[in-house]
């Protein structure tokens, strides 16, 4: 071992000036993280204004999302909004419709929650056998923010919801307006009007000046932009819930209305893009589990393929329907591993292996894939997404 | 609830909710008051809807197909249309209403979202080719898979199977074995070396000392994109665009090519750059319309072209600022772009790429 200069020499930045305070007034990462970004898979969609990509959750820690990297969805891209020509109404089966300026919503009471926001299509490509290289595409289509707002409820009570309202419709001021119904028990639950996420206003990207937050629901129910609440006596059935974001079964009927995305959790590192480079020795298994049925009760980890489980560490807060990160500290011999987490809620339940749930749904699935991801570590560290059996 | 808690917003006026609530129901609620039928539907697609649907609404390229795929749902491959998996008719005008033509949402009459949606119908062998869809008939057509779809039954289907203390020891019957590589596949974006792409990179190999200087000398400054994407403009031969400000803004250009993304779902540019639903646009700027090779033109544009329109910097600028003013029955489904800034920006980032 040679002494290291790095140590024994004098740098430039232990001798000299680092930026002065006025060089980025509202900052970006530095240019060394710059491969933490959102990526998109060019296939995937004809038209990246309307198109999905993925969070780097294979490089981040921790539970929450900073906006510039988490994923974005648009079905008629991401549109430029400001707080002065924003409007809000609702109308329908109320006593009296409203419209709200942006300076009107904040004057309601304000509230904070934080909660995962989940494309329901999250593993979509992997139904039919493993076929992305690393969790940022197969598990990335999430983010975790911690929102303020206020609460639908309030916005409802304000307009006077009439008895035999029962839906709650939701659409956007983007040109696809990407319309969902909700039915009025989870409106008035907790569902969130929000300006602010990670105590920033929302970005452009995810709907500013305000969007819908619906803690636990698929994230294409979480409307960007809204323009308009509407109480109906039924559900819509736009286009969003009939042809897209339905279940088709194995017997050629298809599930509608399945909103809650199931408990489920992934390994983000080692993970494919992050391979383990250190060699053999105590070694970090970190990774991410989430319910939209509450909170994460409990992570188990297998090194071999599921034969043996393990409890992980849950480190911080398990808050309901958000991001948990689980740690599972080990040491590593040097040799070959299949690596698995299982998540378990409040509810017990218990994250299913892919095969469990492509006996009950086929293959013919496009959502709600929220079955056990196994990574297979290689010898010399090189991570692969596999299917065993 | 309280009633009127806080006394915030105003109310909204009848004009302003008949402006906004444009909702169509399955039961026909929101149903404004029009006609179409068939052949009309036929001749609104073709102008409005066929450049991403192809003309018998069977897709082109990706784009969703519209039509057939009669009894395939328990098919491997499904094909899920407006006729094969659609349940409600309703969903079909209210979409095609407030979101189509994509790039050019709510610019459809109700009439020609009732033509669209009864040649929707015909395409799909619902009715024949003489029929007339009205508000008053609407409701009467029963889609072929009303009856396919039923709520989410996990509750009952899945959670007792899921639920209940898990093995934790000699769970598998025997040694796991690989059965399926994602790396087989190779459809996952790479890194330059081949590498699932953002691999974080590698740090103790990494000599220490050249990065570390990086970072003191402070010559690159912390934001790399606007560097890659200048990169090609700077290689372009500025002298093959006869547009004299081309090229000469930097960062005009760099703003066209943000702007341009509006575009390139329809255009492609670049080297190897094919047609799609438009035409590839390199070298446009100052060239003869209606020219790229292999490319089907709408009949207005081969008329114009035909009359000698060369897209020189003001033709384009009119027709992007008003595709269909300049160029009635145009195939383009974009509304335009309405500000100057950006018409100028994006033709100087045409004008910057080569032919």
């Amino acid at each position: 071992q040679t002494a290291d200069p790095l140590i024994t020499e004098v740098q430039d930045y232990a001798s000299g000036f680092g930026d002065p305070v006025d060089a980025a007034p509202y900052g970006t990462p530095i240019s060394h993280e710059a491969h933490v970004v959102r990526r998109n898979v060019e296939w995937l969609t004809e038209s990246p204004v309307s198109s999905i990509n993925f969070t780097p959750i294979h490089a981040l820690e921790g539970t929450i999302t900073p906006q510039g990297c988490a994923f974005e969805r648009h079905h008629s891209g991401a549109i430029d909004m400001t707080k002065q020509d924003y409007r809000l109404m609702i109308n329908g089966l109320v006593d009296r419709p409203l419209v709200f300026t942006f300076e009107d919503l904040m004057r309601f009471p304000r509230h904070i929650t934080t909660a995962f926001c989940e494309c329901a299509a999250n593993g979509g490509m992997e139904w039919g056998g493993a076929q992305l290289e690393g969790c940022q595409f197969t598990q990335g289509m999430i983010h975790n923010m911690e929102y303020t707002g206020v609460m639908l409820r309030d916005l409802l009570a304000e307009a006077g919801v009439q008895t035999a309202g029962k839906w709650v419709y939701v659409e956007g001021h983007d040109a696809s307006s990407n319309g969902r119904s909700i039915p009025l028990e989870k409106a008035l639950d907790d569902v969130m009007v929000a300006f602010f996420a990670n105590g920033e206003a929302l970005r452009k990207e995810h709907g500013y000046p305000v969007r819908l937050v619906v803690p636990g629901w698929e994230g294409n129910m979480w409307v960007k932009w809204i323009r308009r609440i509407a109480v109906y006596d039924q559900a819509v059935e736009g286009r969003e819930e009939t042809s897209k974001y339905t279940d088709l079964m194995p017997d050629g009927r298809a599930r509608k209305w399945t909103w809650v995305m199931d408990a489920k959790s992934v390994i983000t590192s080692p993970s494919p893009q992050a391979p383990i480079r250190h060699g053999a020795g105590p070694l970090v298994i970190t990774g991410l589990a989430w319910s939209g049925n509450g909170r994460v009760t409990r992570v188990d980890v297998s090194t071999d393929g599921g034969n043996t489980w393990a409890p992980a560490r849950i480190s911080g807060d398990a808050k309901s329907k958000a991001l948990t990160r689980f740690h599972h500290d080990m040491n590593w011999d040097g040799s070959e591993m299949f690596i698995l987490s299982r998540a378990v809620d409040e509810t017990g339940y218990v994250q299913p292996t892919k095969q469990a749930l492509r006996d009950i749904r086929g293959t013919n699935n496009v959502y709600h894939n929220n079955a056990i991801q196994v990574w297979w570590v290689r010898a010399d560290g090189e991570v692969e997404n596999v299917e065993i059996a | 609830m309280p009633a009127n808690p806080l006394g915030l917003g105003r109310a909204a006026l009848s004009e302003e909710i008949d402006a906004w609530d444009v909702a169509v129901l399955p039961d026909g609620t929101g149903l404004p008051v029009g006609s179409g039928d068939v052949e009309t539907g036929d001749e609104v697609f073709a102008a409005n809807c066929a450049s991403c649907h192809g003309d018998f609404a069977e897709g082109l390229d990706s784009w969703p197909v519209l039509a057939g795929g009669d009894n395939s749902l328990t098919d491997p491959r499904p094909v899920k249309t407006v006729g094969s998996y659609w349940p409600y008719l309703s969903t079909v005008f209210d979409y095609v209403h407030r979101s189509m033509p994509f790039g050019s949402a709510q610019t459809l009459t109700p009439d020609d979202t009732y033509a669209i949606t009864a040649f929707l119908l015909y395409s799909n062998g619902i009715v024949e080719d003489d029929f007339v869809l009205t508000n008053e008939n609407f409701t009467s057509i029963v889609m072929p898979n009303a009856d396919g779809f039923y709520p989410d039954d996990r509750a009952q289907t899945e959670y007792p199977l899921f639920t209940g203390e898990p093995c934790m020891e000699n769970c598998l019957p025997g040694t796991p074995q690989v059965t399926k590589r994602a790396i087989d596949l190779k459809v996952t974006p790479t890194d330059a070396d081949g590498k699932p792409a953002g691999t974080l990179p590698v740090l103790s190999d990494a000599p220490a000392i050249p990065a570390v200087v990086q970072v003191a000398a402070d010559e690159a400054p912390a934001v790399p994109e606007p560097v890659a994407e200048a990169a090609p403009v700077a290689e372009a031969p500025a002298e093959s665009a006869p547009v004299e400000t081309a090229a000469a803004d930097p960062a005009l250009i760099a703003a066209g090519a943000t702007v341009f993304k509006k575009c390139s779902s329809c255009h492609k540019v670049g080297e190897g750059a094919k047609n799609a639903v438009g035409p590839t646009l390199n070298g446009i700027v100052g060239h003869d319309a209606g020219t790229v090779e292999g490319f089907k033109y709408s009949n207005p544009l081969l008329a114009m072209a035909e009359a000698g329109l060369v897209w020189d910097e003001a033709n384009l600028n009119a027709f992007l600022e008003n595709p269909r003013s300049f160029m009635k029955g145009t195939r383009m489904a974009f509304a335009g772009l309405k500000s100057e800034d950006e018409r100028s920006a994006v033709i100087a980032y045409l004008a910057s790429l080569g032919g």
